[in-house]
């Protein structure tokens, strides 16, 4: 088997949520070892599920990418399986400890010592009081690449005391008012975290390129990734309307930013309705005049579409509600992937809007090896979503399963760590290695 | 120095993805030189323009997308063109391309010749479904790939259409995916002389990707329930999207931490009712609705920046709902020196977001804006070793000095 790119570099995750997970989840997926020091007697919410030890009447109520747990029960050990958790904890390895014990602070200090990279998205202020600073790691391990990933950053008005997850960064950024129905309040808009999803990969391109840097410099680095300024480039469009023209741009629906015309998301026929998530619906985005007119061969040219008023974009523009609606019209009277093959077929961007179930039956999904099975003993086997990139000399493989609580105690304590058996009773004694949360843990 | 100063990238990428990863490249040191087909990068022909007028040196996409990169013109389709990428191939560490799967190889430039060409460069190819698989040659937009791959289907209200989010995000995220492939290609390269042609389907990234299908695919897999389309998602006290006397403010509140709650609003009467901070009755939501009804009228009385100050001193996670105007002009974001101004030929000067993220030493800098096209055609194929008047034959058969 091959070396992976990234094999050999160690990596402490002391991250909560998802961003700081995503991050360190990528540099796991290219060989690095990411360990996670995980606390007994501390619940972070979000990260291992919305608590410990959630009463089923709780999950019921709660939305299913973060209450979903395996045959819909809390089990016995919940934390093991939260949706939002396993699919970003492949490729890890998990111990436990008390940070907040002198003791727990002295593995910690230790685990410093032979590791190459401390990522932490922890509150502004958190690992302060913890005690862990760069200095503090540097002083142990001056090789060593610390990223924090603040909010707002660590200067500034907002530097302390504002707590966000992804949602509310993109509030800041302009997102929120920029994204929606074009007829609707913003209050209508559905949660969602794609500043997380920026922040984490650029995260782990940070390590990287520190890393690159430290095998010319030898030394290791402290990096700040302000989660609200580097989520802010997805905007970019906005940014630089309002920046060249003090245009203020606001939510167009499903429509083309760049102001190409016919592009939505329109009704296919459908089994059933939204109430059960049966509704299938086709998005289809024409980006010339080319492409409109094959759209309206594929539509059998009726004669709505053959309307010298559509021919050029400028007249689709001015026009487009009323397409939109011809378009539908069509579109309703077939089933979405039927759709997707006749309009690509004749060079029209458009596929299905897939609910997440059904991309585990796409044939092309399905044809490229995407989905990958996981045993984990607190759950089961499943099928999880793959990695984001075909490495075919040095693959991305899955073989660790989403760390369980406490999983790798004796790699960490014994193996890397270097414990004795007596003093490993005596963490285990003081509550620092075990599989469970403290039983006073909600 | 910065610390990817020793990397040269070859870049074939046009549209967004290709470019805002190569352009995050070039903004912490790597020479990313540019190919620019004859006519030049589809982005730009798309806006934002300066005075609304589209102009291609006058993109305010363009010109984000491709800072400190230089532009070289090649015809591929002609041989002095491709005479001139072997060139330029030979020194490069690594290449990128976009280009529809099996086009390179229709030109003769593809992953072999690459091999015979450099060996030690590895490849990395951009496509929207991948270089296999039934859809290789389907065409997609920022719209299509995240219908199809990422979550949008649980986006908007019930009764209506999923909705996408605002302007290309999803190519960002994307663009976001590919720049760690790039990285982990060249640490393989350098660590084990392995070279390899990596595989990039845009919507493996959205599908791998953390934004939320993750976990709407698993939670599937494990409970056999769905994600619903539901417009708000307010379960919690607070959480969702509040008006507000200038605008919205945004809460995520779903469980815990009445006793903050309570601090923030600093402790009403309505607030005390020992309902309100039992988990199990906070689910209900009738009980939801209730203590909304008070927390709206709270809210109304408030400006967003008021409501958020408050938030903040209880601990509350919050964001105002800003305007690109609000962000722009922000007093935190100006202070901490995000924003960037550099002077353009054909923008003048122009601000603009600067450093991804900051590090404590060789990081970001900003060292030219986006190239003209063609402006390094001549300057990076006499590094290269090419000639005089072979550089003129390219220069000529690529329509741009």
């Amino acid at each position: 088997m091959s070396p992976k790119p990234l094999e050999g570099i160690r990596v402490i995750d002391f991250c909560v949520v998802w961003a700081g997970p995503f991050a360190t989840m990528l540099l796991g997926d290219l060989g690095a070892e990411i360990i996670k020091p995980e606390n007994p007697n501390v619940f972070q919410p979000l990260t291992r599920g919305p608590m410990a030890r959630p009463p089923a009447a709780y999950l019921a109520n709660t939305i299913a990418w973060a209450g979903g747990m395996p045959r819909n029960e809390p089990g016995t050990r919940p934390w093991d399986y939260s949706p939002t958790f396993v699919s970003l904890y492949r490729n890890k390895k998990s111990f436990s400890v008390d940070t907040r014990a002198p003791e727990g602070m002295e593995a910690l200090r230790r685990l410093v010592a032979v590791s190459d990279v401390f990522y932490e998205n922890n509150a502004v202020g958190t690992m302060e009081k913890l005690g862990i600073t760069y200095e503090w790691l540097k002083s142990i391990n001056p090789r060593i690449i610390m990223v924090r990933v603040p909010a707002y950053g660590s200067t500034g008005p907002y530097a302390h005391g504002a707590r966000a997850l992804g949602v509310h960064l993109e509030a800041v950024m302009g997102h929120t008012l920029l994204r929606g129905y074009d007829d609707t309040d913003p209050s209508s808009n559905s949660a969602i975290y794609s500043g997380d999803y920026l922040a984490g990969a650029q995260g782990a391109f940070a390590v990287m390129t520190a890393l690159w840097e430290r095998e010319r410099t030898g030394e290791g680095q402290l990096i700040e990734i302000a989660q609200a300024e580097n989520a802010a480039a997805m905007f970019t469009q906005a940014i630089m309307d309002y920046s060249l023209n003090g245009n203020i741009q606001g939510a167009i629906g499903n429509r083309d930013v760049h102001g190409r015309f016919p592009c939505g998301v329109y009704p296919a026929k459908s089994p059933g309705g939204p109430d059960t998530s049966d509704d299938h619906w086709i998005a289809i985005s024409v980006e010339d005049d080319a492409q409109w007119q094959a759209l309206a061969g594929a539509m059998g040219s009726p004669e709505w579409a053959r309307d010298s008023r559509f021919a050029t974009n400028a007249g689709r523009a001015e026009n487009f509600r009323e397409i939109d609606r011809k378009i539908a019209e069509y579109t309703s009277a077939f089933e979405d992937y039927d759709l997707m093959a006749r309009l690509q077929a004749a060079g029209v961007p458009a596929a299905p809007v897939l609910e997440a179930s059904r991309l585990y039956d796409d044939p092309h999904m399905r044809a490229r090896g995407f989905f990958r099975k996981q045993h984990q003993l607190s759950s089961g086997e499943y099928e999880y979503m793959g990695p984001m990139w075909q490495f075919p000399e040095t693959p991305v493989e899955f073989y660790q399963a989403p760390i369980m609580f406490g999983e790798h105690n004796d790699y960490v304590y014994r193996e890397l760590l270097k414990y004795s058996e007596a003093e490993i009773e005596q963490l285990r004694a003081a509550g620092h290695i075990t599989t469970e949360y403290a039983p006073n843990v909600p | 120095m910065q610390a990817l100063d020793n990397v040269v990238v070859l870049d074939l990428t046009h549209h967004i993805a290709g470019p805002y990863a190569t352009k995050l490249m070039a903004d912490f040191g790597a020479d990313v030189i540019k190919i620019e087909r004859p006519g030049g990068d589809i982005a730009r022909t798309l806006g934002p323009f300066k005075d609304n007028t589209p102009d291609p040196e006058r993109c305010g996409l363009f010109f984000y997308l491709n800072t400190n990169k230089r532009s070289a013109v090649l015809n591929l389709k002609a041989a002095a063109g491709r005479d001139a990428l072997a060139a330029l191939a030979r020194r490069a560490d690594i290449v990128i391309e976009s280009f529809s799967p099996g086009t390179l190889e229709r030109l003769g430039v593809g992953w072999q010749w690459l091999q015979q060409v450099n060996p030690k460069a590895p490849l990395i190819s951009v496509t929207n479904f991948g270089q296999t698989g039934p859809y290789r040659d389907y065409k997609a937009s920022d719209l299509v790939l995240y219908g199809f791959a990422g979550e949008m289907y649980s986006m908007g209200e019930t009764d209506r259409e999923p909705v996408k989010m605002a302007g290309t995000a999803a190519l960002f995220e994307s663009g976001s995916a590919i720049v760690v492939a790039l990285m982990g290609a060249l640490f393989a390269a350098k660590r084990h002389g392995i070279a390899q042609h990596v595989d990039i389907s845009l919507a493996e990234t959205h599908a791998g990707g953390v934004d939320r299908r993750h976990a709407t695919t698993i939670a599937y897999q494990f409970s056999g329930r769905k994600t619903i389309r539901v417009a708000s998602q307010a379960s919690g006290m607070p959480t969702g999207i509040y008006p507000c006397a200038d605008g919205y403010v945004d809460f995520t509140n779903a469980t815990l931490y009445p006793d903050r709650v309570d601090d923030m609003l600093q402790h009403p009467d309505w607030n005390q009712d020992p309902r309100y901070a039992d988990p199990v009755q906070r689910m209900n939501p009738v009980l939801v609705e209730e203590w909304n009804s008070h927390f709206l009228v709270w809210c109304l009385e408030r400006t967003k920046r008021e409501i958020w100050a408050e938030a903040r001193r209880a601990r509350i996670l919050c964001g105002p709902l800003f305007t690109v105007e609000d962000m722009f002009e922000d007093e935190h974001f100006r202070g901490r020196g995000f924003w960037t101004s550099a002077s353009h030929p054909a923008l003048g000067e122009v601000t603009f977001p600067g450093r991804p993220f900051i590090m404590g030493r060789d990081g970001w800098e900003f060292r030219r804006p986006a190239p003209l096209l063609g402006q390094h055609t001549a300057e990076v194929l006499r590094e290269a070793g090419l000639a005089g008047p072979a550089i003129e034959t390219v220069i000529r058969e690529g329509g741009a000095a």
